[in-house]
C-alpha cells in the first residue's frame, strides 16, 4: 500500500478540491513556489486567477478573502507562521466569523484559513511557535486538528467545503506522519465527529492533534499496567461531546493533553464539561504549556514547556492511581 | 424623474430618515443610538446614483446614507435600527451592520476601514465576468490611518481591481481632527500607490455624482482602482450618544459655518420649486409609513438568539451547559 504524508495529504486535498470545484482558490505567501511543501504545483496548474501570490498584507489579504467568499468564491489562505492568526483575528473573528449572524442569514462566508505548522517547529522562537487553535474555539470559529495523513486530508476537504469560515491547524509535530493508505479510500471527514485512535477500560486520554501520538505512545508503553482509551476529537470546536461521554462511560476517568496555554484552553473546557456532565469517578487532569507560555528560543527551553510523554504518563498513572 | 430631481430626492430622503431616526432614538425605541449622516448626504446619493444594481458597496459605522442610496427599503432599514424581525437583518445587525445582499449591500461594519479589503476582494472575484461590475469602498478620514485600508490601496492598484474608494473627509475623526491625525493628504496617499486621485465639493451631489461617474467607468473599462475625497462636514454628533454627554470637539462658529452648505439646499435650489414640494411630501408619506411598519413589526423571539450564527445551522451548547443540540 502506497505512504502518504501528512504533509503530501494536505496538498492531495487542497489540489483535488480545486479540481473539483472551480470556486476554490487559494491566497498566500510564496504559495505559487510552495514554500510550505502543500501549493507546491497548483500554480502551473490552475494558474494565477486561483493562486495568488499574496503581498505581505495579512490584514488585508484575509478580509480580501471574504469579500471574494461573499462573492461566490471558497478561498483557501494559507498563513505560513501561526502567529500571524493573530494579526488577523479582526478580519476572522470579528469579521468573517460574525457576518451570518450579524446579516440575519444573508451573508456566508466559506473561507478556509490553514497554518502547515502550527505550534513549536523547534528553535523558532516566541513568535513563531504558538498554537492557538483554543482561541478559536473560543470565539466559535470551526477549528480542525487533524491528527493523521487521512485527517489531514479528509478535514482539510470539509473545511473548504464548509460553507462558514474553518481555521485548520496542520501541527508541525505531525507534518512528517507517514500511514499506509489505500488513496481510494481518501474522502472528506466530517467536521465535528471525534474518534476512538485506540480503545480501553481504565482511563480516556483526549489529545489533540500531534498529541494523539504521545497518547499512543503513552498507551503502549502502560499496557501493561493501564488499559488506555485515546479519544482524538479531530475538531476542536464544535467538540464532539456525545463521543467523549460514550468513551467516559466506560472508562469513567479522564486525561487531556493539549498544547495549547493553561488558561482557557480547550483542556480546561474538556474537563469543565465532562465534570458537569459525564462519568468521572476520579479527578481528572490535564497536560497544557504552561498559563502565558512564550517559548523561549533555547531548544531544552522550548521543549520544557510543551506537554511531554513523561508529563502524560503521570497524569494518567495519577488518575488511576488505586486501579493498579 | 430627471437626474437633479433624483439626487434631492435621495439626500432629502437620508436626511429625513436620519432625523426621525434620532426622534426613535430619544423615544427609546432604537436602542443603542445612530451615527447620523446629517451632512454628508451628497456623497451617498452621488455615488449611488453612479451605481447599478448588481455593483457591490461596503459602508461604515456611519453607512444609513449609504444603503439607503443602493436602494434598501427605508422602512425595513428602520426596522432593523429598531430591532425588528423585518428589519434587513432581521433585527441582528441594526445601524452598524446594515446589510442588503439582494441589492449588493455588503454592509455597514463597525470597524473603521475593514470594509475596504472586502469591497477589493468582492471586486476582485468578478473580474474578468460580462457584466463588469464594480464595488465602492466608502470610509471616512479616521480610516486613512488604518493599515488595512493603505493595503486595500496595494491590493486594488497592484491588480487593476475595478475599486472606488470613496473617502468622506468630514474632518473628524470623533473628536480628533484631519490636521491632528492624517499626514500628507488623502489623495496623496493614494497617489503613491497610483490610483488617480480627485478631491470633490461633498456639500454638492452633483460634483460628486460628475467625479463618481467618470471614476466609475474608469473602473467599468478595466483601468483600474479610483480615489475620490468628498469634503463634507458632518452636521450633528459623531454617534447620538453625544447628544447627552456633551462632549466639546468643534467651536458652535464652526458647525454653525459648516452646516451652511447644506446638500439639501443646494441640490433643492436646481429643481423646480413645485416638484420639491412634491418629493418632500411624498418622502414624508414614505417615512409615516415605514415608522409605522418598523414599530408595528415584532421584536425577535428570544429562543432565536443564536439563529444564524453558522451558515450550516449549527447549533452550539447554549450558556447553562446543555449537551450539542
Amino acid at each position: 500500500m502506497p505512504r502518504l504524508s501528512y504533509q503530501k495529504a494536505l496538498q492531495r486535498a487542497l489540489a483535488d478540491e480545486m479540481a473539483r470545484d472551480a470556486a476554490v482558490c487559494v491566497f498566500g505567501e510564496d504559495i505559487g513556489v510552495g514554500v510550505n511543501n502543500v501549493t507546491t504545483g497548483l500554480l502551473d496548474r490552475f494558474g494565477r486567477a486561483r493562486v495568488v501570490d499574496m503581498p505581505l498584507s495579512e490584514q488585508a489579504f484575509t478580509s480580501f478573502a471574504t469579500g471574494a467568499a461573499l462573492a461566490g468564491r471558497r478561498p483557501v489562505i494559507e498563513f505560513q507562521i501561526p502567529s500571524l492568526l493573530f494579526l488577523v483575528f479582526e478580519q476572522i473573528a470579528n469579521q468573517a466569523h460574525k457576518l451570518s449572524l450579524m446579516t440575519g442569514g444573508q451573508a456566508h462566508v466559506p473561507v478556509t484559513y490553514f497554518v502547515p505548522g502550527s505550534g513549536s517547529r523547534t528553535g523558532w522562537a516566541g513568535q513563531h511557535s504558538d498554537h492557538p487553535y483554543s482561541l478559536f474555539a473560543h470565539v466559535g470559529v470551526k477549528t480542525v486538528v487533524p491528527a493523521t495523513p487521512q485527517d489531514a486530508y479528509g478535514l482539510f476537504a470539509s473545511a473548504i467545503r464548509d460553507d462558514d469560515p474553518v481555521v485548520l491547524f496542520a501541527p508541525a509535530g505531525a507534518l512528517g506522519i507517514r500511514d499506509d493508505v489505500d488513496f481510494a479510500t481518501l474522502a472528506p471527514v466530517p467536521l465535528g465527529v471525534g474518534t476512538v485512535r485506540r480503545s480501553g477500560d481504565d482511563v480516556t486520554i483526549v489529545a489533540v492533534g500531534h498529541h494523539v501520538q504521545t497518547a499512543l505512545a503513552v498507551a503502549d508503553s502502560l499496557a501493561d499496567q493501564v488499559s488506555v482509551e485515546v479519544f482524538d476529537p479531530r475538531t476542536v470546536y464544535p467538540f464532539d461531546w456525545d463521543s467523549l461521554a460514550a468513551s467516559l462511560d466506560r472508562t469513567g476517568r479522564l486525561v487531556v493533553i493539549d498544547d495549547s496555554n493553561r488558561t482557557c484552553g480547550i483542556g480546561g473546557e474538556i474537563i469543565a464539561t465532562a465534570a458537569e456532565r459525564m462519568r468521572l469517578i476520579s479527578p481528572p487532569r490535564r497536560v497544557t504549556r504552561p498559563d502565558g507560555a512564550v517559548l523561549p528560543f533555547a531548544h531544552g527551553l522550548d521543549q520544557a514547556l510543551q506537554p511531554s510523554e513523561a508529563q502524560l504518563i503521570a497524569a494518567v498513572l495519577e488518575v488511576v492511581k488505586g486501579v493498579l | 424623474m430627471t437626474q437633479s430631481e433624483e439626487l434631492y430626492r435621495t439626500v432629502r430622503l437620508i436626511r429625513r430618515f436620519e432625523e426621525r431616526a434620532i426622534e426613535l432614538v430619544n423615544s427609546g425605541e432604537i436602542i443603542g443610538g445612530i451615527h447620523p449622516y446629517i451632512g454628508q448626504e451628497a456623497i451617498a446619493a452621488g455615488v449611488c446614483a453612479a451605481l447599478r444594481v448588481d455593483d457591490v458597496i461596503t459602508s461604515t459605522h456611519r453607512g444609513h446614507g449609504h444603503v439607503l442610496a443602493k436602494g434598501a427599503d427605508p422602512a425595513r432599514m428602520l426596522a432593523e435600527l429598531a430591532g425588528r424581525v423585518d428589519g434587513l437583518n432581521q433585527g441582528r445587525g441594526g445601524s452598524m451592520h446594515a446589510a442588503d445582499f439582494g441589492l449588493n449591500i455588503y454592509g455597514a461594519n463597525g470597524i473603521v476601514g475593514a470594509g475596504a479589503p472586502i469591497a477589493v476582494g468582492a471586486a476582485w472575484a468578478r473580474m474578468g465576468a460580462a457584466a463588469n461590475t464594480v464595488a465602492v469602498s466608502f470610509f471616512g478620514d479616521g480610516a486613512l490611518n488604518q493599515g488595512v485600508l493603505l493595503e486595500s490601496l496595494n491590493l486594488a492598484a497592484l491588480w487593476h481591481v475595478p475599486v472606488l474608494f470613496v473617502c468622506e473627509n468630514n474632518g473628524y475623526a470623533t473628536s480628533l481632527t484631519v490636521a491632528d491625525g492624517v499626514a500628507g493628504s488623502a489623495v496623496a496617499r493614494a497617489a503613491a500607490f497610483g490610483i488617480p486621485a480627485v478631491t470633490v465639493d461633498g456639500a454638492d451631489p452633483a460634483a460628486v455624482y460628475a467625479a463618481a461617474v467618470a471614476a466609475v467607468e474608469e473602473c467599468r473599462a478595466g483601468r483600474g482602482p479610483a480615489f475620490i475625497e468628498c469634503i463634507t462636514y458632518r452636521f450633528d454628533a459623531h454617534h447620538t450618544w453625544e447628544h447627552k454627554a456633551r462632549v466639546r470637539y468643534r467651536d458652535p462658529e464652526e458647525v454653525e459655518a459648516g452646516r451652511a452648505r447644506d446638500p439639501i439646499d443646494i441640490q433643492g435650489a436646481r429643481i423646480d420649486g413645485g416638484v420639491r414640494a412634491e418629493i418632500d411630501a411624498q418622502i414624508e408619506r414614505e417615512l409615516d409609513e415605514a415608522v409605522t411598519f418598523a414599530l408595528g413589526s415584532a421584536k425577535p423571539e428570544l429562543t432565536g438568539a443564536m439563529d444564524y450564527l453558522y451558515a450550516t445551522g449549527l447549533r452550539g451548547r447554549t450558556g447553562v451547559g446543555e449537551m450539542v443540540v
